[in-house]
């Protein structure tokens, strides 16, 4: 699936009597307005929440106590960057900052390579039960992470994985993988069968051909794939609080406890929420066209 | 496997070639996702402890617990309302986003929130519905909006030393008072600091014949004697002062900026001096956004804040693959741009609105992080969903795997229609 960003002007046909025609177009052009006006509104109605936790956490307790973000237009002098300096020299928050990296880099590479080898032999090698397989790893896109909760933390506590940034990626890729294989999977199918045939044809090996053939075609399917897994990772809570442990806690878990430790106490909540999208949000503004088709494709997860 | 003798001479024929190519997946896939599937679902028949069978009591136990109900209960108005809800707004969107220039940054806009975690998305909720105005903006727009049409009352808590009961229509002295009498009326619960810049320092006025008159001062200074105007104290003004007789308000009057207030004609007989409560009545506060009433539609919105942006992108992508020519044929037909809307765009649109109302539906099964950041904990029972409790039952505060196994069963079962739908469109596309 292809997100298609160009414009779609819709066009009155100009039909009839002239003065319809005039009226009709005011009509339309009247109604554009009142539609850009609507559409701008919409979307400063999505911005202010977030704009609302930048503020926040840009201003000190007591300003954050005495009045609401918004009084920022009247006093931006109350802007300070004390919280952020705060919260990164706490030692937890700062090493859950880390482990996220530590988590979510190798949950993404692992996703990539095993799912790439994996739709290549589902797409391109012929072998009996390819098709149930298939039809297995797309039954696997919607399955809910509870149903594998309980067992894998036994499994991982019999192998002494339990608390460790190792468990929590496992189980990343474990479930990240049937997406990867269904996106990859259909993208690689899209490959013309001449491309495959005449390496063949040349001696080329599986491996060769997957490399040379195969990759360096596949490239825009596997952008996408590398940023939604990335995010989705990142952005994880579920999986963590289950089996990571107080050192292997990624930000969205440290900062989960920060949130029974503080209450309401919205400086230091809104700083780490915002430290924790910095990441994603620039991944997201500078890889967005990957993202969004990212999104689409894995529609189903 | 079955493995067959290289039968073809081209290279790559052979299935044994495609198992280090699987190898690594299938083995992840069989140990965490397989495995784990049938395990659950052997453990969910088993008690808390694991070790003794007992048939289907977890199920029963989880169909009769008052917070699983809830959870369910919960869950059933998420899947009425909110896939639905978004579905139809971003079909809105997408339709209008045709019509601007700025189309793709709109939708990037509205598309934002995907990108960031849920969780961070609760923390920005909760500080969106904050109870307190002047922290969350959604209440202090209620309150900007509520004071505007019926404005805060001037001196909100204070009330009376003694001698006044507290009656639904505000402060009523206990004894009768007449023509020719002087009231003297000290009020507390209110902080000097407040008092009104006009406001001068209060006397009792002098008895004069035929009028009720007296003073209403705030009764608090350093040192100050209780119910005895002292110098430093000031009289309030501004606050409405009546006379009530059998029940009927016989006259009303204002104080004056040295608390004084003065009842001329009142006629013979004792009448009821009464502060009317809306001198005092509390500023309004909003509404308990995060209160067990309000939750789960507060957290519904923070979904459907997030979710936007991804019903337009999809339903844009749709729209754009409609053919030009159906939609020109029916304009040309002189249909209206509703019709064409309604007949032409919706029938030819339907499947797309489909595959994203079932993604919506999964989503909406498995919401856990809103509710669990966005509910405070002393609401999170109200706001419960399936999958939270599941959570909550297995490793929060429960540790009843047997239980929690029985839940997880429950979330796949109500995921599995979804697993087929998928199955069969992608067996479909295939085809």
């Amino acid at each position: 699936m292809t997100l298609v960003a160009e414009e779609v002007r819709i066009d009155v046909p100009v039909s009839g009597a002239p003065r319809r025609s005039v009226l009709t177009r005011l009509v339309a052009r009247l109604g554009n307005g009142v539609v850009q006006v609507v559409l701008a509104l919409v979307a400063v109605f999505w911005l202010v929440p977030v704009f609302g936790l930048l503020i926040a956490s840009l201003r000190d307790e007591s300003a954050n106590t005495a009045n609401g973000w918004w009084t920022v237009f009247t006093k931006p002098a109350e802007l300070t960057l004390a919280n952020y300096a705060e919260l990164v020299a706490n030692q937890a928050v700062w090493q859950s900052f880390l482990n996220t990296f530590y988590i979510a880099v190798p949950a993404t590479v692992l996703v990539v390579v095993l799912a790439s080898l994996a739709s290549y032999a589902l797409a391109w090698i012929e072998f009996p039960g390819r098709e149930t397989l298939t039809v297995v790893v797309v039954g696997l896109l919607v399955m809910p992470i509870q149903v594998a909760l309980i067992p894998v933390a036994k499994l991982f506590g019999a192998l002494g994985l339990f608390g460790t940034i190792t468990g929590v990626v496992l189980f990343h890729v474990a479930f990240g993988l049937p997406f990867a294989i269904f996106l990859l999977r259909n993208f690689f199918t899209g490959i013309p069968r001449d491309l495959i045939e005449a390496a063949r044809m040349d001696g080329a090996t599986e491996w060769v051909i997957f490399k040379r053939v195969i990759l360096p075609v596949a490239k825009p399917a596997i952008a996408s794939l590398t940023i939604f897994q990335f995010l989705w990772v990142w952005n994880d809570l579920l999986v963590a609080l289950v089996f990571a442990d107080q050192d292997s806690a990624p930000i969205t878990v440290a900062l989960r406890a920060q949130l029974r430790q503080f209450g309401t106490n919205i400086d230091m909540l809104s700083t780490g929420a915002f430290l924790s999208m910095v990441v994603p949000l620039a991944v997201f503004l500078v890889f967005q066209k990957y993202f969004v088709q990212g999104v689409l494709a894995g529609s189903t997860k | 496997m079955r493995l067959r003798p290289n039968v073809d001479a081209a290279p790559g024929r052979s299935p044994r070639q495609a198992i280090p190519f699987l190898l690594p997946a299938l083995v992840l896939l069989a140990a965490l996702v397989l495995y784990p599937l049938v395990f659950s679902l052997i453990r969910s028949f088993f008690d808390a402890s694991g070790d003794e069978f007992v048939g289907l009591r977890n199920y029963v136990d989880t169909f009769t617990d008052p917070r699983t109900l809830t959870a369910f209960r919960n869950n059933v108005i998420w899947v009425v309302v909110a896939p639905a809800a978004v579905t139809g707004i971003g079909l809105i969107l997408a339709v209008l986003t045709e019509r601007i220039r700025w189309a793709t940054a709109f939708r990037l806009v509205l598309f934002m929130p995907m990108a960031i975690s849920l969780f961070a998305s609760g923390i920005i909720f909760r500080l969106v519905y904050d109870e307190a105005p002047n922290q969350g903006v959604v209440n202090a727009v209620v309150v900007g909006v509520h004071d505007m049409f019926s404005p805060a009352s001037q001196y909100p808590g204070a009330r009376p030393r003694d001698g006044y009961a507290a009656t639904e229509a505000g402060f009523a002295s206990i004894r009768p008072a007449q023509a020719g009498d002087t009231i003297s009326l000290p009020l507390i619960g209110y902080s000097p600091q407040d008092v009104p810049p006009q406001a001068l320092p209060a006397s009792p006025p002098a008895a004069g014949t035929g009028e009720l008159r007296g003073v209403l001062w705030l009764d608090v200074s350093l040192g100050g004697r209780a119910g005895a105007v002292d110098p430093t104290e000031r009289g309030l003004p501004g606050i409405a002062v009546e006379a009530v007789r059998d029940g009927q308000v016989v006259a009303r009057t204002t104080t004056g900026d040295d608390g004084r207030f003065t009842f001329p004609d009142l006629g013979a007989g004792g009448v009821t001096v009464r502060l009317p409560a809306e001198n005092f009545t509390l500023p309004f506060r909003g509404l308990t956004w995060l209160g067990a009433s309000l939750i789960t539609p507060v957290i519904i919105s923070s979904w459907i804040w997030i979710m936007t942006g991804f019903a337009i992108t999809f339903i844009a992508a749709g729209l754009s693959a409609i053919p030009r020519d159906a939609l020109e044929a029916a304009r040309v037909d002189g249909a209206t741009e509703w019709q064409v809307f309604k007949r032409v765009t919706i029938p030819l649109l339907s499947p797309v609105l489909l595959v994203v109302f079932v993604t919506l539906v999964i989503n909406v099964l498995k919401i856990f992080e809103l509710v669990f950041v966005i509910a405070p904990g002393s609401v999170q029972s109200e706001a419960n969903v399936l999958a939270l409790q599941m959570w909550q039952v297995s490793f929060g505060t429960g540790g009843d795997q047997g239980a929690g196994s029985a839940l997880a069963v429950i979330l796949f079962l109500l995921v599995a229609p979804a697993m087929l739908f998928n199955i069969r469109r992608f067996r479909r596309e295939r085809s």
